[in-house]
């Protein structure tokens, strides 16, 4: 039994790319055991960080919430095992390339005791919806596709927004990464009753799951379970397999054939999508009070000795999850967190697991390219960019630094998803270009934006010299008038008391 | 454990600038192996001397810009502007004509814009419109094709070699013992002489449907264009545009008045349309650069070059109407920016 493919939107470009997944996916995943250390960022997800409420020496069980959500778009951390605090200190983390930032660091002791856990409502169905996106919220739960977003202000957001599809994305299109492909055959039921959680807590009548073709052990472990479920309101989709079909937009693009606007959310044609690993969390929250302390994440790549996918808490090393599955193999060159084509390289593999971690890549390097070559302009990165912008257009301007052109050829649609450099025969790093000239633009709006306030600053400075010169102006001729009014008598008074003055002295 | 930064993808490209041209240069062989089959050796010694001026300009060039040579010249796009420059070239030209078409084209179209990437005219038909209308004599002198029913003087390697060399036949053979005019020529003054279509057509130069010679080079073109599409070293719009716009203009003339004008399939397979269409047109750094304008630049060429052969004083016509559309490139490219995703279509903005 497979899922119908159909009603599909066109997605322009895109790359069919050697998938590299079996490797990690020919054993079942395994459980990494608790580590004698947790490390656990205050920030793992977008947004303003987490603040710390607990205490260096204090005793903390798994489960017990650590630090709490503050400000905008934060999410709080809970502890992912038992133990004690012994630090709040910076230490190396992944979305910084392996530089520090603020980590609570809880001491192990192994027992993995588990905090006390609150009375669940048998029945989530009997919750308004607001009562249960406040629970999602104190959850810890973040959009597990890599973006972080914290899933309760998503959910917020799009309440207020008129909703047509709730879609879950199974659509994991980066070679190598196989954690969700692995999550949908083993937490089926999970994934499906976060997805039903989902469309009570949105009031949405339709949730469909995408699943890409090339994970056929998946797509049948979904429609029997759904079939089990017989909920009509699910609908299984299946698309083809082609990166990037798996970024949210894109996906929007492919299950619904509408395109969501430049800048803004897939909420502005209607749909919501959630990452199936977002959903699962979902359901363990909702209906077991676990927190989101753990996560599967796929380790691979010729540097490790055996490629696999593990559930390991959050907080464990990258070190230890290494030296789990068997270490590394001399090959190892470049440590890489996410996928080989949006990761994020890191230096040192002291950095934590965090709640974004979807794959540990572990390549050797690749041989040398050559030189980077002048753009022919061959215009293959345009037939590829699912954006369908020019790239090859952007790059010169890029290079030319021409502000205008660079916006009016999109370069703020650019998602990043790197597929224009793999068929550049000038091998040109034109993401990276792209990325940094996005920078650029960025530094240049803020240099505007300061230059805008201290012009402010200074006229309004001005007005109030020129208000207190009025002022003053207005007062002596006050005093004049004063004066001349008094008449002789008045005159004669004041040089007297002067005079007087004068002699005291 | 300690790992080096490197930025996202981390996925090397299958592809490079070198294998490109490469790709190029090995599926014109056959068509390269029909031209010497019909017109002589002459091919291979413009060949030769188009290669060693093209290489050498470009060296010349880039020690004097500061730069490697061989930065340049191992991405052999020098070589491909060689073997096209050798295409329009007559199979008995002079060493320095060939040699001032490959200096121009590398030195002026090529180097003095910045080299690979940045010149908007096509190198080869840059040099090789340089030397049609500096030495109009010696680059229309073509030789008849080989043909088994027509008696014809054929000069061997060593005459071809010494022409080449020194720009003068054997005593006892005169210039019109040996050359005869291309099928589009004879085409070209046959129809303005007012002879009738099917009567020029009776001349046996005129060969099945291209000309004698010329269709077989053409027909083993189009196999070597075919292969670089299926190997994506080329994609379809610009051969489809040139096609197309030939095909269209010169139907619609032809249907109008078929007396006095050259059949669409004459005007598709004689000359070098077909090099135009997959090869010389679909040059990517000057030629328009998305989908659609790809198209319509090829379209724009394959019009330019009815219009030449139907009125101009040219009988091909190709290297004029590709060098014109080059100039229109940056027109094309700001007119036909394809529709970025999620952006408003330009139906929807009123």
């Amino acid at each position: 039994m497979s899922a119908p493919t159909y009603d599909l939107g066109k997605l322009h470009g895109g790359l069919r790319l050697p998938a590299q997944k079996s490797a990690a996916t020919a054993m079942p995943f395994q459980k990494v055991p608790v580590p004698s250390q947790l490390v656990l960022p205050i920030a793992q997800h977008v947004g303003d960080p987490s603040h710390p409420i607990v205490g260096i020496g204090e005793r903390v069980l798994k489960g017990q919430l650590i630090a709490e959500a503050d400000g905008t778009l934060s999410a709080p951390v809970h502890a992912s095992s038992s133990g004690k605090v012994i630090a709040i200190e910076p230490w190396p983390v992944s979305r910084r390339n392996g530089d520090n930032a603020p980590c609570i660091i809880i001491e192990c002791d192994g027992e993995d005791r588990h905090i006390e856990r609150a009375e669940v409502p048998p029945v989530y169905d009997s919750l308004p919806p607001d009562v249960l996106l406040t629970q999602i919220l104190q959850g810890g739960i973040v959009g597990l596709g890599g973006a972080v977003f914290p899933t309760a202000q998503k959910l917020m957001q799009a309440v207020t927004c008129e909703l047509n599809y709730l879609i879950l994305n199974g659509v994991e299109c980066e070679p190598y990464i196989s954690c969700d492909d692995v999550l949908m055959r083993e937490y089926t039921r999970e994934i499906v009753g976060g997805a039903q959680i989902l469309l009570h807590a949105l009031n949405l009548d339709i949730a469909y799951i995408v699943v890409e073709s090339d994970k056929p052990e998946a797509i049948h472990k979904l429609a029997d379970e759904m079939a089990e479920v017989g909920d009509e309101r699910l609908v299984l989709k299946q698309v083809p397999t082609i990166y990037p079909s798996g970024g949210e937009d894109q996906l929007v693009q492919l299950v619904t054939n509408l395109e969501v606007p430049s800048g803004g959310l897939p909420t502005d044609v209607g749909c919501l999508v959630q990452n199936v690993a977002t959903s699962a969390a979902i359901y363990e929250w909702v209906f077991k009070h676990e927190p989101l302390i753990s996560r599967m994440v796929t380790v691979t790549g010729d540097g490790v000795a055996q490629p696999m996918n593990v559930v390991a808490r959050l907080g464990t090393t990258v070190a230890d999850i290494i030296n789990f599955v068997g270490g590394y193999t001399d090959r190892a060159e470049q440590l890489i967190i996410g996928g080989p084509m949006t990761g994020k390289t890191v230096t040192t593999d002291r950095v934590p697991l965090v709640k974004a971690t979807n794959c540990i890549l572990v390549l050797s390097e690749d041989p040398a390219l050559g030189p980077e070559m002048p753009c022919i302009r061959c215009g293959e990165c345009a037939e590829v960019c699912p954006i369908q912008l020019l790239p090859q257009q952007l790059f010169w301007y890029a290079c030319a630094d021409d502000e205008a052109k660079i916006r009016s050829y999109g370069l703020t649609d650019c998602i990043e998803c790197g597929c224009c450099d793999l068929v550049c025969p000038s091998h040109i790093p034109l993401t990276f270009d792209f990325r940094m000239a996005k920078a650029r633009i960025r530094e240049m709006a803020d240099e505007k934006a300061r230059a805008e306030r201290a012009r402010l600053r200074f006229e309004a400075r001005n007005e109030r010299l020129q208000n207190e010169q009025d002022g003053r102006d207005d007062e002596l001729a006050q005093q004049k008038e004063t004066a001349k009014r008094a008449g002789a008598e008045t005159i004669a008074m004041i040089i007297k008391r002067s005079d007087k003055d004068r002699g005291k002295r | 454990m300690d790992f080096v930064r490197r930025e996202a993808p981390y996925i090397a490209p299958k592809v490079d600038v070198a294998s490109m041209m490469l790709h190029v240069m090995a599926a014109l062989i056959p068509a390269a192996l029909a031209h010497v089959w019909y017109f002589g050796p002459g091919f291979l010694c413009n060949l030769i001397v188009a290669s060693l001026f093209c290489v050498g300009g470009e060296a010349l060039m880039m020690r004097a810009r500061g730069r490697r040579p061989m930065a340049a010249i191992s991405d052999y796009s020098v070589l491909v502007t060689a073997v096209l420059l050798t295409f329009a070239l007559p199979s008995l030209t002079p060493w320095w004509v060939t040699a001032t078409g490959s200096l121009f084209a590398v030195i002026v179209a090529k180097h003095l814009y910045g080299g690979l990437g940045f010149n908007i005219f096509n190198p080869a038909m840059a040099g090789y419109v340089v030397i049609l209308v500096a030495f109009p004599m010696e680059v229309n002198l073509w030789v008849a094709p080989r043909m088994g029913d027509i008696d014809y003087q054929y000069l061997t390697l060593l005459q071809t070699i010494n022409y080449t060399m020194t720009g003068s036949l054997p005593e006892a053979l005169a210039f019109d013992a040996v050359s005869r005019a291309t099928p589009l020529d004879a085409m070209q003054s046959g129809l303005r002489t007012m002879l009738t279509y099917s009567e020029v057509r009776t001349d046996p130069i005129m060969g099945n449907f291209g000309g004698r010679g010329w269709e077989w080079i053409s027909n083993l073109t189009l196999a070597g264009g075919i292969w670089l599409l299926i190997k994506k070293v080329i994609r379809w719009h610009i051969p489809a545009g040139v096609i197309a716009g030939l095909l269209v203009s010169a139907s619609i003339m032809y249907t109008v008045d078929p007396g006095s004008n050259a059949s669409p399939g004459f005007h598709l397979f004689a000359g070098s349309t077909i090099l135009c269409a997959f090869f010389i047109a679909t040059d990517p750094v000057s030629a328009a650069t998305s989908p659609k304008g790809r198209f319509v630049y090829g379209v724009g060429i394959g019009l330019l070059v009815f219009v030449i052969r139907r009125w101009g004083s040219y009988a091909d016509g190709v290297a004029f109407a590709v060098l014109l559309m080059n100039m229109a490139t940056p027109a094309i490219d700001y007119l036909t920016r394809p529709h970025i995703v999620g952006h408003a279509r330009r139906g929807d903005r009123e």
